[in-house]
């Protein structure tokens, strides 16, 4: 299904290299410092699943199936995989792979890796979902592993793009706090860690027996600095090489700075407003009430015409423009274009006041009604000036809206309870559409596992079954035809109201080169110095 | 004194009780924890694993017993975020916001003291002017803003001084040769490149404290100035030096160690925003990173620690009292 696109160097070329950059005296470029601006929490690569921890978890370690830049599936630890029977999955691994205290890498490594998902104690967030639709692991010759799955699955080489692998021997009885303190941080990665300092720093060196291309730098240290502004300067003072989550209000700064250089790429996280679909037609939402202040009686969001009218008020233009200083593409969807499940034929997010007054007038409300819109102040990247602005926005077209930003521990947990009527909240997107049509377009429903943050219980039959359908469609090309067709039908139904994708955005020193990565994560392997 | 010091003891115990019951209230009324930690793209199975791994599942009552229970043992819990003992975290960090808070204290009464005593020995004189002047300033700056003006010049502009973070730290016996510099408690006032990154925090954090010490000191001494027993000591021809430094300035101590004590206090419990401009892996970053996602365990510790230092510095100032005041009695009037 797919073919080796990087071939294993062998490591007498690794080490002759070194030895050729040694005399070369590259001096200059032998340690780089990255500033990240959210704290790393753990280095066990299974126990809280979050984007600083999975970045820092892809230094040291590697994945079956491994990411490009683009998010795009490239072989990994797994040289090819293929699907053998519908409820089989076969990979074939990298030969003459080496951990980093001289292990050879083999299919025991995968299949116990696999086995720990579930049992890391006292994990807030784990990685057990990844090992769930397996039901038996099958070591077929120690570079050869066949995963048997419940049901068919087309989702398994994408799970495994979020599985990092560790050493049997090493790992076979460590807890996180052994990962934390080194003992049991080792991977197969381009650098490994040998210091740690908890949600302070943390100290790479380069790992010569790598397979791969051999990283660039001998050392790296990574930073945790929080706050923006204290980012930026240590930037512009030459304490760091690279910082990530550039804060918008220093881009035009930056960006006329010839010391600095900035890398950007779209993201996959959308910015959307969530809207109460809980209350049926002849009930009131929480934060809706009539022009007086009294309860409606119904809710008008369950009326397309209403949604899309709000939808309509939105000038997504000016908020990307004025906003986020050009750092977001207006959206009409959850990816962005050229990503699995990106509907092409949806029509462009349109800006048209007069029209959504008429579909006010149409569905009942010629002189709007009142709201509260509802977001979190400290999440996303301006989050509360945006829902100030989109306030604004719905009042130009007579649906009063008052605005409330909260910090998000509070809001969140409201927002998981239905408690609001519209809210603003963001999602970060896997690379593909069937991720967000489960998480959040598709109704509720626990023994599936689907819709958990579906915080407006959106609900939709034809939706479902299209999902349904993909799930277990192992036809590439189908099952890309059948996201597609669930989430126009969401997207035209304004089940949610997306506004933009935001942009990721770092900045690097002058003489240092970044791949920016479209999923957000910052890696020490994607610094280089600059060609000369 | 004995009855004294279990008294207060016993107090002790019951801020410490209290305490942590209302942070457990608190906590719990702010949100979910499992909300904050768990990834959004975790199903409803996973969710409620998470929840039952926490101890979130039990009913807060019970929570707060398992806690008590444990609290007694010496396990104040484990942080939810990095799963390791949140006493041992807390006790990780404290190297750091200690060598700040006495770096600042230090500064404080290095350059408060002496300032202040002169602006008091000659209120109108230009210098006293400039000097009271100035410490409105210190009062009035915020300490984020100043935090970030001495990295833009000292270090973004000049480039004399490392922007953030703390840097190459040693421990005390391997600083004088006994042991690997590695091992040991780590301070970094001990190696150059350590009290290079300190400067600049140190001094943000004091600035506020000169000032109070200068208007303190400067109202103390203009008081005592006054007073018959100085007026005595100049007729008797005493030497203004001695007449300064031992007849006024040790009755003047007694405000400025109250208020240093407390500052001092407050300072290593909360110079959250100092920390945060600072990259400083202190306790006060720490607090402020583990209330933004809810760690509960480390908040209630954090806290249950800081108000056994608050006591321990009233104490300690109580006791200083009456070695700087003969009329100041500890034992408790009815015994």
């Amino acid at each position: 299904m797919k073919r080796n696109l990087r071939r294993p160097k062998a490591a007498a070329i690794a080490i002759a290299a070194t030895g050729l950059a040694l005399a070369a005296g590259h001096a200059r470029a032998q340690t780089a410092t990255i500033a990240v601006g959210a704290p790393v929490t753990s280095l066990d690569p299974h126990y809280h699943q979050l984007s600083p921890n999975n970045a820092v978890s892809d230094t040291i370690f590697d994945r079956l199936v491994n990411t490009d830049a683009r998010a795009r599936q490239i072989p990994g630890l797994a040289t090819e995989w293929r699907v053998v029977e519908p409820t089989v999955w076969e990979f074939k691994l990298r030969p003459n792979v080496r951990f980093q205290n001289g292990n050879a890498f083999t299919a025991e490594d995968v299949a116990f890796t696999i086995g720990r998902l579930p049992n890391v104690p006292n994990s807030p967030s784990s990685y057990a979902a990844y090992a769930r639709p397996i039901e038996r692991i099958e070591i077929v010759d120690p570079l050869t592993i066949r995963f048997h799955t419940r049901e068919p699955y087309p989702l398994l080489p994408l799970d495994m793009t979020n599985v990092r692998i560790i050493d049997k021997e090493t790992a076979e009885s460590a807890t996180t706090e052994d990962f934390n303190s080194l003992r049991a941080a080792i991977g197969t990665g381009p650098y490994r860690a040998v210091s740690h300092r908890n949600g302070d720093r943390i100290e790479f060196e380069r790992f010569d027996g790598y397979w791969g291309d051999r990283a660039p730098f001998q050392r790296v240290n990574y930073r945790m600095i929080t706050n923006d502004a204290a980012r930026t300067a240590a930037l512009l003072a030459g304490d760091v090489d690279l910082i990530d989550q550039v804060p918008t209000s220093d881009l035009a700064k930056l960006r006329a700075d010839n010391r600095v250089h900035l890398s950007e790429t779209t993201g996959l996280r959308l910015i959307f407003l969530g809207l109460d679909h809980l209350r049926q037609a002849n009930e009131s939402s929480p934060f809706i009430t009539d022009n007086d202040g009294k309860p409606l009686g119904r809710n008008p969001l369950q009326d397309v015409r209403v949604r899309r009218a709000l939808s309509m008020a939105i000038d997504r233009r000016a908020i990307v423009d004025r906003i986020m200083e050009g750092a977001a593409t207006p959206a009409n969807q959850f990816l962005p274009e050229g990503v699995f499940g990106f509907v092409a034929d949806l029509p462009a997010p349109a800006y048209d006041p007069d029209g959504a007054k008429r579909l006010l007038a149409e569905a009942g409300y010629p002189n709007g009604f009142r709201i509260q819109l509802n977001g979190p102040n400290d999440r996303y990247i301006n989050d509360s000036r945006i829902i100030q602005a989109v306030g604004q926005m719905w009042t130009r077209i007579g649906v009063r809206t008052a605005v409330e930003a909260q910090p998000w521990t509070t809001f969140v947990g409201r927002a998981g309870r239905s408690e609001y009527s519209a809210f603003l909240i963001g999602w970060g997107s896997n690379p593909d559409g069937s991720h967000p049509l489960r998480n959040i377009m598709a109704t509720v429903n626990r023994d599936r596992g689907w819709g958990a943050s579906n915080r407006g219980r959106y609900s939709n039959p034809q939706v479902d079954a299209l999902l349904l359908q993909s799930l277990s469609e192992m036809d590439e090309a189908k099952r890309e035809q059948q996201v597609i067709e669930g989430m126009r039908i969401a997207m035209t139904d304004v089940g949610v109201i997306p506004l933009h994708i935001q942009t990721n955005i770092w900045a690097a020193r002058r003489g240092f080169e970044h791949t920016p990565r479209n999923d957000e994560l910052t890696r020490a392997q994607d610094l280089r110095p600059a060609a000369r | 004194m004995t009855v004294y010091l279990v008294r207060r003891l016993i107090q002790a115990l019951f801020v410490v009780l209290a305490m942590s019951l209302i942070v457990f209230i608190g906590v719990y009324a702010i949100g979910d924890p499992v909300e904050i930690l768990i990834s959004p793209d975790a199903d409803q199975i996973e969710r409620e694993r998470a929840i039952r791994a926490l101890g979130l599942d039990l009913p807060l009552w019970q929570q707060y017993l398992v806690f008590l229970t444990n609290a007694l043992q010496g396990d104040l819990g484990r942080s939810f975020v990095f799963n390791e003992p949140a006493l041992r975290l807390i006790l990780q960090r404290m190297p750091a916001t200690l060598e700040l808070a006495f770096g600042a204290t230090f500064l404080a009464l290095l350059i408060g003291l002496p300032l202040g005593l002169y602006a008091g020995l000659r209120p109108n004189s230009p210098a006293s002017k400039t000097i009271m002047a100035g410490s409105i300033l210190g009062f009035s700056l915020p300490t984020f803003w100043v935090g970030l003006m001495l990295i833009m010049v000292f270090a973004v502009q000049l480039g004399w001084l490392p922007s953030t973070g703390r840097g190459e730290t040693c421990s005390v016996l391997g600083f004088i040769g006994i042991t690997p510099c590695s091992s040991g408690v780590q301070w970094s006032f001990l190696t150059t490149d350590g009290l290079a990154h300190m400067v600049m925090p140190a001094i943000n954090l004091a600035l506020f404290k000169i000032s109070l010490v200068i208007r303190l000191t400067r109202a103390g001494v203009r008081e005592t100035m006054l007073m018959d027993y100085v007026k005595f000591a100049r007729a008797k021809g005493l030497s203004p030096a001695r007449v300064t430094f031992v007849h006024v300035f040790k009755n003047i101590l007694i405000p400025v160690v109250t208020v240093v004590g407390l500052e001092l206090g407050s300072t290593i419990a909360f110079s959250v925003v100092t920390e945060s401009v600072f990259a400083w892996p202190g306790m006060g970053k720490l607090i402020i990173d583990s209330i933004n996602v809810l760690d509960r365990p480390v908040i209630v510790a954090y806290l249950m620690i800081i108000v056994l230092m608050f006591i321990t510095i009233n104490l300690v100032v109580d006791l200083t009292y009456s070695l700087l005041d003969p009329r100041v009695r500890l034992e408790n009037k009815g015994t």
